[in-house]
């Protein structure tokens, strides 16, 4: 197992594709961070009252944005990390070196382990880095060493890291790494959100929204950006449960393609 | 000396839907000694090689490397250094750390990466990404990552193709010492010629079934050799082979013959006061026996 950790590492590493999309996480973040910290601060509230948060609530509810808005990025190098093999067939050697397939898969699944945490560390600093000092000068205070702020700060680089592992897990399941990209596109971008709205909307199922991914996810951190400000639920799972949803998507997605993609012959 | 272990087929299916491609094959691979897996572009070659690796699951029968299947070996890949796809690399990667990367699970240092890298030829490009290298060279990439173990066995499906001749020239010098060493080695052809001075057996498939399995001599026994005549009274001579009962067709200004010795046609020519011009041999139709052979098939 040893082995076939070190060869999934040099595979992340001897790419450009962890990097180029790092850049674009940090980028990316920084700029949400700095357009939510000024429109949540220097810009007018509007008078009718609508400034839901405040203070440390406030200041947590935009450090989550690393997850609400940056999930993509740790999901999309984890599928990666798996569809290349198919892309471009290295899958061959791969199984070559290591025929025991739930080896391979799952020396890919903890070596995004790091990578995602990395992911996460560089969203949360590019995030506080320019939302934190906003909150700080025009706005009720950073809250950098509340406690509270803290974990949902800890948890969110957590979170990037299972990001990472559903990633590859999903791109086990879905192969096409077209395919799989755009279906991680269109599911977080526009499936989750419009379902956690409309779950929530309705007594009968607003417990369910709860469920979804990315709801889990800011269950896990305890702060919910998308809770605060888009309307919808507004309750959270409570940690212990939201990490067990989590893992049970990276585990079932898991079984899933090893029952499947990884039993099928290859090539 | 290294002890290569016998590759053995038995039995061997594989159906894809409706499509047989391959049909209760049974061979086996002898240490020591070059073997040409042949046979025309579909014939099975390259399903078979990937069921003797366990990439593709048998429909029925098995293949084994020594005493048990490929995939049963603790390290498998230490035991049979396979290239199966020249396009089978991450074109961002370069040729270095792509072996690098498999370096770690064959269980071998980078050091062994580097130094393969010389030893294909690829020294100058290492560093380079391989969605910029030839076919060539993404043929001698795959090789040195086969032979990134040492193993005592080598598959090479096509590993001729798009190598230049001083590649091929290269190849071959390479198999020969590892069959001299005493290492296993199978590589696949859908062209007779191209591997016909490397191998020292030949198996011959066509549409997945066995059609010949032989020593490359033996196979040459089956060719019937061909002789050129030509002589400046073509009827003649026309004459002399229709009442001889000879195979022959016009072939420029005179006859190809099958099957008859040069010097029965001479003396023939000759008691029948004949006048020739030429008179030569063609050699064996190794080719035409791999025609007739994976033709028949069909
Ligand atoms: N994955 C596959 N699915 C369906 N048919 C296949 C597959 N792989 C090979 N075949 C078919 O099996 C036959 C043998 O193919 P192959 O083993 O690649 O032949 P060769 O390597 O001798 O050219 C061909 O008819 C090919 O179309
Ligand atoms: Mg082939």
């Amino acid at each position: 197992m040893r082995a076939a950790l070190v060869a999934e590492y040099r595979k992340l590493v001897t790419t450009r594709m962890w990097w180029v999309l790092l850049i674009a996480l940090a980028a990316y973040l920084a700029f949400i961070g700095g357009v939510m910290g000024f429109s949540l601060t220097v810009a007018p509230q509007p008078e009718d009252g609508t400034a839901m948060l405040e203070g440390a609530e406030l200041a947590a509810a935009v450090y989550s944005l690393v997850n609400a808005v940056g999930y993509v990025f740790p999901l999309v190098i984890g599928s990666l990390a798996m569809t290349m093999e198919f892309r471009h067939q290295t899958i061959t050697q791969s199984l070559l070196v290591e025929p025991r397939r739930s080896v391979f898969l799952g020396a890919k699944l903890l070596v995004t382990v790091p990578l995602g945490l990395l992911y996460g560390l560089v969203a949360t600093v590019a995030v506080v880095g320019v939302a934190g000092p906003l909150l700080e000068v025009a706005g009720d205070g950073a809250f950098l060493t509340d406690g509270r702020v803290l974990q949902v700060i800890l948890l969110g680089v957590v979170v990037s890291a299972l990001w990472a592992v559903i990633g590859v897990a999903f791109g086990s399941v879905l192969t096409n790494q077209v395919a799989a990209i755009v279906v991680i596109l269109a599911f977080t971008q526009f499936v989750e959100p419009i379902a956690r709205l409309g779950l929530g909307a309705f007594d009968a199922t607003e417990g369910v929204a709860r469920f979804l991914p990315g709801a889990a996810a800011d269950g896990l951190m305890g702060a919910s950006f998308f809770a605060a400000f888009g309307g919808g639920e507004s309750d959270l799972l409570p940690r212990w449960a939201a990490l067990l949803v989590l893992l049970a998507y990276a585990g079932g997605l898991a079984l899933v393609g090893r029952l499947t993609t990884l039993r099928r012959d290859i090539g | 000396m290294v002890s290569g272990p016998p590759l053995v087929v038995e039995g061997l299916a594989k159906s894809f839907g409706a499509v047989r491609a391959v049909d209760d094959l049974t061979f086996a691979v002898r240490p020591g000694a070059v073997t040409g897996f042949l046979g025309p572009n579909g014939a099975g070659k390259t399903t078979t090689l990937r069921m003797l690796l366990g990439l593709t699951r048998p429909t029925s029968g098995r293949a084994l490397v020594g005493d048990r299947p490929y995939a049963e070996h603790p390290r498998p890949a230490r035991v049979v250094g396979a290239a199966l796809d020249a396009s089978s690399f991450h074109p961002g990667r370069s040729g270095l750390g792509h072996l690098e990367v498999y370096a770690a699970q064959v269980g071998v240092s980078r050091q062994r990466a580097h130094d393969l890298i010389e030893l294909v030829g690829l020294a100058g490009a290492a560093d380079r990404r391989v969605g910029g290298y030839s076919m060539g060279m993404r043929q001698r990439l795959g090789l040195a990552t086969a032979l990134l173990g040492d193993p005592p066995a080598v598959v090479l499906d096509e590993p001729a193709n798009g190598l230049d001749p001083e590649g091929i020239v290269w190849l071959r010098r390479l198999l020969r010492t590892f069959a001299d060493e005493g290492r296993t080695v199978l590589i696949s052809s859908h062209v007779l010629a191209e591997v016909q001075h490397t191998v020292d057996d030949v198996v011959i498939i066509a549409a997945g079934r066995l059609v010949h399995a032989s020593s490359l001599a033996a196979l040459a026994d089956l060719a019937e050799p061909e002789t050129y005549v030509e002589s400046p009274d073509p009827e003649a001579l026309a004459r002399l082979a229709a009442d001889r009962g000879w195979t022959a067709r016009p072939e420029g200004a005179g006859l190809l013959v099958s099957a008859v010795a040069g010097a029965e046609i001479g003396a023939a020519a000759y008691a029948n006061g004949i006048e020739l011009h030429q008179l030569a041999g063609r050699g064996v139709g190794l080719e035409d026996v791999f025609l007739r052979l994976t033709g028949g098939a069909r």
